[in-house]
């Protein structure tokens, strides 16, 4: 083990590999060193966790009815976060709700950055008119507040996890495009694209192979940066009930069902929402950190 | 030939209008634009406009008289011709649900989200400016932790699950504020009939007329929400100021400024600032566009009657020209605070000018 | 008359990368008289002109024997009596007007507010004054200076009003830090004859920072040569050609001469000895 440390540490690496290996082994040690970054990342390691192995920790079915056993308040053994209006068990819905949310934000992370990063770099690669016109979309798409033009597709396509993704991801890939096409404005004049395309290679060869892995790693950051804001977006479509449909323990929705016992029995729609909460944290704290280690210029932003 | 390096004064002014008209051009592309996007959606929908507008029992030759009415039987380009231009004079059509036209909907809805929005940004620039300051000018100390953390929790939380919480905690344990609605049942009639409405918004009306017992009631009721969203708009904002202080004060002319002996109060609140602001107004127009969306899940919960919630209403009755109406009107007021900011942005920048 | 002494002169910084001590004991005394700094970037010698001013911000720190500037401990000193010292008594010009003068504030109230703020005078006084200071720098068209804002100047023009702005009220302790390294080399010679006339006949005790020693050397009495945070040699401007460190040999030998030999010139040769 000490010897991997001291290859990993070795100030004159012998090879391309090595040195990178040990950029990536400082800036694991520079986020160790951040506490908050570290409790984001057990955050997110905990949610992976507890969606995969959702059916073994869950004590109860999260959607068989059991009305002999409505609104068990938190604390009792067995129902520790207590039971829902069906009497379904709160802890085992948050577990599988944990599925859904982690299904949504997999899918809008996917394909929103892809989007994004292709329209962003082309407008940058090509300039001119391209630019002009991809930009103006990339304008009008950000004139739209993000919630209402979600709200209004999941009118159109109707409710369902499919379409909310689809609402989302049209909604979210603008500020990608924005920072690929910073970005590819800062290289596409350097000298290393001029040496590719003295060589020959085509437009599409410049931007795959050279332009878009140099705008990777603010894409990067601003992914995770976006992930809370994804989970927050999805919840609120599952709130109104335009996203995921019942019986599926989706938790905005979960919320949304306690509404109407807030007063009498708090549990049913704030232990969901707490859910919510640290997950939406854990990926902040995340992206935060991770932000700190990659691109040290903006720390703090 | 170092004095020619000065540019003459008196056209500043003249070349902030200038640019604001090239700004102005560029945003009505984007509102243009704005408008195709809502005009594919509604050519989209699966309703039928026709049958909603005159119900299901028509007769053929009713059907036919309406479709030509609406101009659907013209080719699309033309369709949407006519729809820009309707829209540009604010005809939105009429609901689906009361059969009222849009455009005048969305005035009476308008105000109260104004009215909460404007009081959230408020209390958000008004906290989360010196929360800001403070955090940058100490870093790594416990109240720059602090701020960190409660902004980024602020980032975190579910919005519309703190309303819930809130009305849980402030209205239903401890009865601190009013409950949903703007007013207490009781006030909404006299609302109605003895106070003169001048602006719809309730806090300025109650007390342009005098009435400052509803005036209290309205702000017990308004304080929470206003609080909510406010909390998201401090987040962000003190988030951005801190960032944006930490960057100025690490400048050299900060030094300066500290070699002409200038107290450091000054230095941070006059030099620093006022370098600050100039990014910070762009953040505080965006917080404040960013408020109308938080609007939309926060008035559902406490039956505040903005536009958010006139939105959410229609949405889950189908009535598409509601929903698309107030969604134009959205995306216009973001077009126009971008305008805004834009402008201001040139007056506080003299590099910009 | 000493004016400043400084003995044993540490700064410090502790950085995630470990302790970086970038002045390691230094000591000099100042009269009346210019004395210059030379060294390479990284020598400390802006360390050493900051922390007289006590303006090495956290987490740097700042530790010496004994620091005395006209009879006042600026060890000991409260930061309000330092603040009183600073603008009053001691002054910097810093190396680019570019970024040393405030952007969104214009030069009349960059000039005034010492004036206005400090010394309570009235706005059409500070004015005035601020019309003089900028006569003295050889400014012509004054008015329409004031109303100017930085980005609209020249660098020569920007170097001026920053010196003007230092010297209104009269210093007794100029710290000049680069004042002409991010000029225009036909400026430079302008700029450093206004600020030698000031100096000159305000009879001001002047530390001049540089890494030009030929500059220096013209321009000072007296010479500290530093190297990595240690001042290596002491020596009057007059004798720099017989000196003796082989660092400051190195410094001069690695300048173009009118008349040297054509060959290339010699790199910096640096020892470690040196930094002990």
């Amino acid at each position: 083990m000490a010897g991997v440390a001291t290859w990993l540490r070795e100030p004159n690496p012998t090879s391309r590999w090595q040195a990178r290996a040990g950029q990536g082994y400082l800036s694991w040690l520079r986020f160790c060193r951040n506490p908050l970054a570290m409790i984001g990342l057990a955050i997110t390691v905990l949610l992976v966790l507890m969606s995969l192995f959702a059916p073994l920790l869950a004590p109860h079915d999260p959607i068989a009815q059991d009305l002999t056993h409505r609104f068990i308040p938190p604390g009792t053994p067995g129902n520790w976060l207590g039971t829902d209006d069906f009497g379904r068990d709160i802890w085992s819905r948050i577990l599988f709700g944990s599925r859904i949310t982690l299904y949504i934000v997999v899918l809008v992370i996917l394909t929103a950055p892809v989007v994004g990063l292709i329209i962003g770099t082309v407008a940058g690669y090509f300039g001119g008119w391209i630019d002009q016109v991809l930009m103006r979309i990339t304008d009008i798409f950000l004139a739209f507040p993000k919630l209402i033009l979600a709200l209004a597709l999941v009118a159109v396509l109707g409710p369902g996890i499919e379409n909310a993704v689809l609402a989302i991801a049209l909604t979210s890939w603008p500020p990608y495009a924005r920072v690929a096409r910073a970005e590819t404005l800062t290289v596409r004049n350097s000298d290393y694209i001029a040496a590719v395309r003295l060589q020959g290679a085509g437009a599409a060869r410049i931007i795959w192979g050279h332009i878009m892995p140099m705008c990777l790693p603010s894409v990067i950051i601003r992914v995770t940066l976006d992930m809370a804001g994804v989970i927050l977006i999805a919840a609120g479509l599952g709130f109104l009930g335009l996203g995921v449909q019942p019986p599926l323990p989706e938790w905005g929705m979960m919320i949304s069902s306690g509404r109407k016992f807030l007063f009498d029995q708090w549990w049913v729609a704030t232990m969901p929402g707490l859910a919510i909460f640290i997950v939406s944290l854990g990926f902040n704290l995340l992206g935060d950190g991770l932000r700190d280690v990659l691109d040290p210029r903006s720390a703090g932003r | 030939m170092e004095q020619s390096d000065i540019p003459g004064h008196q056209a500043p002014l003249l070349r902030i209008a200038r640019q604001a008209g090239a700004t102005t051009a560029q945003l009505l592309v984007t509102f243009i634009g704005l408008l195709a996007v809502t005009f594919i959606i509604s050519r989209v929908v699966p309703i039928d406009p026709v049958s909603a507008l005159i119900g299901e029992r028509a007769t053929a030759d009713q059907i036919a008289e309406a479709r030509l009415r609406l101009g659907l039987d013209e080719p699309l380009w033309r369709q949407f011709l006519l729809y820009v231009w309707q829209a540009l004079h604010g005809d939105f059509g009429l609901s689906i649900k009361t059969h009222q036209p849009v455009i005048q909907e969305i005035a009476r809805f308008f105000p109260a989200t104004l009215e909460l929005s404007t009081l959230a940004t408020i209390i958000g620039v008004l906290i989360g400016i010196p929360a800001g300051v403070l955090a940058a000018t100490r870093p790594g100390s416990l109240p720059d932790q602090i701020v960190r953390l409660v902004g980024l929790m602020g980032y975190s939380m579910p919005v519309f699950w703190l309303a819930l919480i809130g009305l849980l905690v402030f209205y239903g344990d401890l009865g601190w504020v009013g409950g949903p609605g703007r007013l207490d049942a009781s006030y909404d009639m006299m609302m109605e009939f003895e106070v003169t409405q001048y602006t719809g918004m309730v806090l300025v009306d109650t007390a342009l007329n005098g009435r400052w017992d509803m005036f209290a009631n309205a702000f017990s009721h308004i304080i929470l929400p206003a609080s909510i969203l406010g909390y998201l708009s401090m987040a962000y904002i003190s988030r951005m100021t801190r960032s944006f202080m930490m960057n100025e004060l690490g400048q050299e002319y900060i030094t300066t400024a500290r070699v002409k002996g200038m107290p450091e109060r000054r230095v941070i609140w006059v030099h620093a600032m006022k370098n600050v602001m100039v990014p910070l107004i762009t953040v505080i127009a965006l917080s404040y566009a960013f408020l109308l969306e938080g609007a939309v899940l926060t008035e559902t919960i406490f039956a505040w009657p903005g536009l958010g919630r006139y939105i959410t209403d229609a949405l889950l009755v189908a009535d598409m020209p509601a929903v698309l109406g107030g969604t134009v009107v959205v995306g216009a007021v973001y077009i126009g605070l971008n305008m805004v900011s834009d402008l201001l942005y040139r007056l506080a920048d003299p590099r910009a000018r | 008359m000493t004016l400043l002494s400084v003995r044993n002169l540490r700064v410090s910084f502790d950085t995630e990368a470990g302790l970086v001590e970038a002045v390691r004991g230094v000591s000099f005394d100042l009269g009346r008289e210019r004395l210059g700094i030379v060294g390479e970037s990284g020598s400390g010698k802006t360390m050493t002109g900051r922390s007289v001013l006590r303006l090495i911000r956290p987490p740097g720190k700042i530790e010496a024997d004994a620091m005395h500037f006209d009879g006042a401990d600026l060890m000991a000193a409260s930061e309000a009596e330092m603040r009183a010292l600073r603008g009053r008594r001691m002054a910097m010009v810093m190396q680019d007007p570019k970024y040393s003068l405030n952007p969104v504030m214009n030069v009349g109230a960059q000039l005034t507010e010492g004036l206005r703020q400090r010394d309570r005078l009235s706005a059409g006084d500070a004015r005035r004054k601020a019309i003089d200071a900028l006569e003295a720098v050889q400014i012509r068209d004054p008015e329409r200076v004031l109303s100017a804002y930085p980005h609209e100047l020249s660098g020569g023009m920007g170097q001026r009003v920053m010196i003007a702005m230092m010297l209104i009220p009269s210093p007794d302790l100029l710290i000049a830090d680069e004042p002409t390294s991010a000029l225009d080399v036909t400026v430079q010679a302008e700029v450093l004859s206004i600020l030698d006339g000031l100096v000159r006949d305000r009879g001001m005790g002047l530390i001049f920072i540089s890494h030009d020693l030929r500059l220096v050397a013209r321009f000072c009495d007296r010479v500290l040569v530093m190297y990595k945070g240690r001042v290596v040699e002491e020596l009057a401007a007059r004798d720099l050609m017989q000196a003796r460190h082989p660092y400051t040999q190195g410094l001069l030998n690695c300048l173009p001469r009118i008349g040297g030999s054509r060959g290339p010139l010699p790199g910096l040769d640096r020892n470690a000895e040196w930094a002990r």
